[in-house]
Formats: C-alpha cells, sequence, structure tokens
C-alpha cells in the first residue's frame, strides 16, 4: 500500500444542537447533549494538532455551530495556527455583530443551507416556522460582508421539482457555488427514506435542469451536483476514500473518517482525549479497516476503478446489506446492486409524514438496516 | 442583488486571486497549493509557474511572453495552454479580473 498521506481537511462538528430538525439530518440517531460537548480548550488543542497533521481547512459545523458561544474564538485560533476557516450553518441567529466578530477571526467562507426555494416547503422541511426569511437574511449579510456563500441545497422527493428555482434564488442571493446534495442514506435519513426518494423522472428532469443551468451560468454560479447513489451505476469515491482526505470530531470528541461512521457497529473510534489527532490518524485500528484497497472483496479488488472510488461508501454498505466491508451496493458490480432497484420501487408509493430529528427520539425506534428487494 | 456576468479576459486584462483565495506554499508537502472555499487545489509544476505570474499586476499576454522566454516555445501553444487554464480558473472563481 502507498504511503499514507495527511488529512487535507477537519470537519469540525462543534454541537448537536441546532434549531432546525430537517428529516435527513446527518447527525447520529443518538445526539450528543451539550453537557457532552468538547470545551473551547479542547478545541483549540484539536485545531493546533490538525494544523500539525497537516489539514489546511476546517469546516466548523454541528449542528448548528452558532449555538456555540465560543465560535468566533474557535475561528481565530484556526486562523492563527494557518487554518482556512469554513462555517457550515442554517443562517439561523446569525446577525451583524456575530459575523463581523467571524470576520475580524479571520472567516473566510460561509455555506448556508436551504431546505427549499419555496417559504413554506422550506419552513415545512426544515421544521420551523420563519426559517426561510432568516436564511435569506443571513445570506444578504454574509455577502455584505465580503465573504463568498455557497448555497448547500439537500434535494429529495419533496423539493426537486424546484431545482430551477432554487438555482435562480442562489443567483438572487450572489452566491459564488451552489452545492446540490442528493440525500444520503443513513440515520435519520434511512428512518425517512420513503419520504425522500425521488422518483427516476424527477431526478432526470433535474439533472437536466442542471445541464441547463451549468452552461448558461457558466463564471456567474457554480453549481457541484453529482447523481444520487440510488440511481447511480458505480459508487461516489464517499469522502475521497477511507482515512484519505478528511477527518471528522464530533461534539463529544470521537475522530471519525466521515461524519456518519458511528452509524457503522464493530468499529472503535478513538477520541481526542485518548490520543493525538496523529496518532489517531496514523496508527488506530478504526481508520486503518477500510483505508486503501487490501481490505476490499471482490469485485472490488480486481476492479480498475478501485483506485477511483476506493469501493465507495462503507456507511452505505452497512446501512443495506449490514457488513460494512461489502462493495457499496450503488455499484451495479455488487451482487446486493438488488437491494436498490426495490427500495426505488418505492419512491412511486405516496410519500409518509416526516419523522423530524429530535433528541432522544433514536433509542425509541431502532433504524432499519436491511432493506430487502420489494 | 444578482450574479454579474462572465467574466471572460483579453490579453491586456490583469488577473489576480479571488479574495478569500490563497495560493501558498505548503511546508508540510513541500508543495504549492491553492486553498479556497472548502476546496484545495493542488496545481503541478506547470500550473504552479503559470499562477506565481498572476500577480495582480502582469497582463494575460505579458505572463504568456515570460512563458514564451522560458521554454523556447511556440507562442501560440503556450498561449492556448495558459489562457484555457485561466479561464477554468476564472470559471471557479479562484481568479478574477
Amino acid at each position: 500500500m502507498t504511503a499514507v498521506e495527511p488529512p487535507l481537511a477537519l470537519l469540525a462538528e462543534l454541537t448537536h444542537r441546532c434549531p432546525l430538525r430537517c428529516p435527513y439530518c446527518s447527525n447520529p440517531l443518538e445526539l450528543s447533549r451539550a453537557s457532552a460537548e468538547l470545551d473551547t480548550a479542547s478545541w483549540k488543542r484539536v485545531l493546533g494538532e490538525a494544523a500539525a497533521l497537516g489539514v489546511l481547512q476546517v469546516h466548523f459545523s454541528g449542528g448548528e455551530p452558532l449555538v456555540r458561544r465560543d465560535l468566533a474564538e474557535l475561528v481565530r485560533h484556526a486562523t492563527e495556527v494557518g487554518l482556512y476557516g469554513n462555517l457550515i450553518t442554517s443562517g439561523i441567529h446569525l446577525d451583524a455583530g456575530r459575523l463581523a466578530g467571524l470576520v475580524e477571526a479571520g472567516l473566510e467562507h460561509v455555506q448556508l443551507s436551504f431546505q427549499d426555494a419555496d417559504t413554506a416547503s422550506g419552513d415545512r422541511i426544515a421544521g420551523l416556522a420563519g426559517s426561510q426569511e432568516a436564511k435569506r437574511r443571513a445570506a444578504s449579510l454574509v455577502r455584505e460582508a465580503g465573504l463568498p456563500l455557497t448555497v448547500n441545497a439537500v434535494v429529495h422527493r419533496q423539493n426537486l421539482d424546484r431545482l430551477g428555482e432554487i438555482i435562480e434564488l442562489a443567483v438572487a442571493l450572489d452566491a459564488d457555488r451552489l452545492e446540490v446534495a442528493h440525500v444520503q442514506y443513513y440515520g435519520w435519513a434511512l428512518r425517512n427514506r420513503a419520504a425522500l426518494l425521488p422518483r427516476r423522472d424527477q431526478l432526470d428532469a433535474a439533472t437536466a435542469t442542471v445541464e441547463a443551468a451549468r452552461a448558461r451560468l457558466a463564471g456567474i454560479l457554480v453549481i457541484d451536483y453529482v447523481l444520487p447513489d440510488y440511481y447511480a451505476h458505480r459508487p461516489k469515491a464517499c469522502m475521497g476514500g477511507w482515512g484519505r482526505r478528511f477527518l471528522n470530531v464530533t461534539p463529544a470528541g470521537k475522530v471519525l473518517p466521515c461524519h456518519a461512521a458511528e452509524t457503522l457497529t464493530g468499529l472503535e473510534f478513538p477520541t481526542v482525549e485518548e490520543a493525538s489527532l496523529s496518532e489517531i490518524w496514523y496508527r488506530s485500528p478504526a481508520f486503518e479497516r477500510f483505508r486503501g484497497t487490501d481490505w476490499m472483496p471482490e469485485p472490488c479488488r480486481s476492479c480498475e476503478r478501485r483506485e477511483i472510488d476506493w469501493g465507495g461508501c462503507r456507511c452505505q454498505a452497512f446501512a443495506l446489506t449490514g457488513d460494512a466491508a461489502r462493495t457499496d451496493p450503488a455499484c451495479a458490480l455488487s451482487p446486493d446492486h438488488g437491494l436498490l432497484v426495490g427500495v426505488r420501487a418505492d419512491a412511486d408509493e405516496a410519500a409518509p409524514d416526516f419523522i423530524y430529528r429530535q433528541h432522544s427520539a433514536g433509542s425509541r425506534r431502532s433504524p432499519q438496516l436491511v432493506s430487502s428487494p420489494a | 442583488m444578482t450574479g454579474e456576468a462572465r467574466q471572460s479576459f483579453d490579453g491586456d486584462a490583469v488577473l489576480r486571486f479571488a479574495p478569500h483565495v490563497k495560493f501558498r506554499f505548503d511546508e508540510m508537502r513541500q508543495a504549492w497549493i491553492v486553498l479556497a472555499p472548502e476546496r484545495v487545489l493542488l496545481p503541478d509544476e506547470q500550473a504552479v509557474e503559470i499562477l506565481q505570474l498572476i500577480d495582480g499586476e502582469r497582463t494575460v499576454d505579458s505572463v504568456i511572453d515570460e512563458l514564451v522566454r522560458r521554454y523556447d516555445a511556440p507562442r501560440d501553444v503556450i498561449a492556448g495552454d495558459v489562457v484555457k487554464m485561466l479561464q477554468d480558473l476564472v470559471d471557479k472563481k479562484v481568479l478574477r479580473r
């Protein structure tokens, strides 16, 4: 195996607290309480260790990072140790004073989430009245402060038909980039899959919309868009490969190769209290487990794309087959690809109500981990 | 507030790195890197040489002239490569006029 390179980016999940209740939240079903969160000094140490390890960018995320009163202090520390700071926010609670403090601390960029282009629908998906208006205000504050703005839109069955309007919204907000992210189905989203999975015809129309907009808006708006796994033929290189580019620190200090890795059972993820980021990156069994190609089963092992997609997403393989070491079922060569074909048929049924994310909901009902073909 | 029109450029345009884009040498990797919003570019040796000439003073034409002088290569070949790369970076909002 080739030498392990240092990571490029750290996703710092400062908290699981959030004013929104999106039914596809990427936080785990068991949300951390405020009392379990790392304190300011610990986060500063983590940021220093990240820079020393070779990390170049830090994404301050959550939950909603603005609920942490020490956010500006952490941004300043990141700047001081040489990290490029991005803020990933819902925009709720962002005001001019707060933003000025962050800019002064060296923040470089804001990624702002939108749940839809339509106000009523956006508020319904976010589970918070008034959220769409607050987001619009946050977007203008960011641009007035001179920071680059990325609009992040998670898309699914209940907003995909308005992708054209979402693109227009991003242009109207003077965003530099629009990230169109299809829902990934583990955790909360897996629980809500029947309400979220788009139909094939919706997806085809959306893809055509993106292609036309990209041509029309070249140099005005950069649009990042990737086909969703459930309709894919080949898997994505999830996180650029396990333990290759990214690491994630959870609110309670667990160090993960991706933000969803806690859905995997049978792996012990070390905490920042137990070891340095460097020790964890280079030597922990959890990061070694799916790094490179040695762990791969067939058909990955002999596949010419093994160092392109790195076997796809471990969390998706686990969510669908119960075994994280299998080929991602998104790959048409996977023996489990039929699982997705069965699930896709569900998209033609009526959408059930959302199960909104909330604290402790995770312990009441366990997620469905294995899906069988319909 | 709406997006500005696409930025294209002529030979006499002066390009610079967009605000909040950083081109710097990374000691650990011993390589030049570009840091942009949620994006890290790892330019190869040729791209680094072009980017080092983007200093906010040189025009696109003078960047090309300098590379022609260094490589003793036909100007149209170099100009084609340089303009293609620069337009791509302008479209990605890494560079701007």
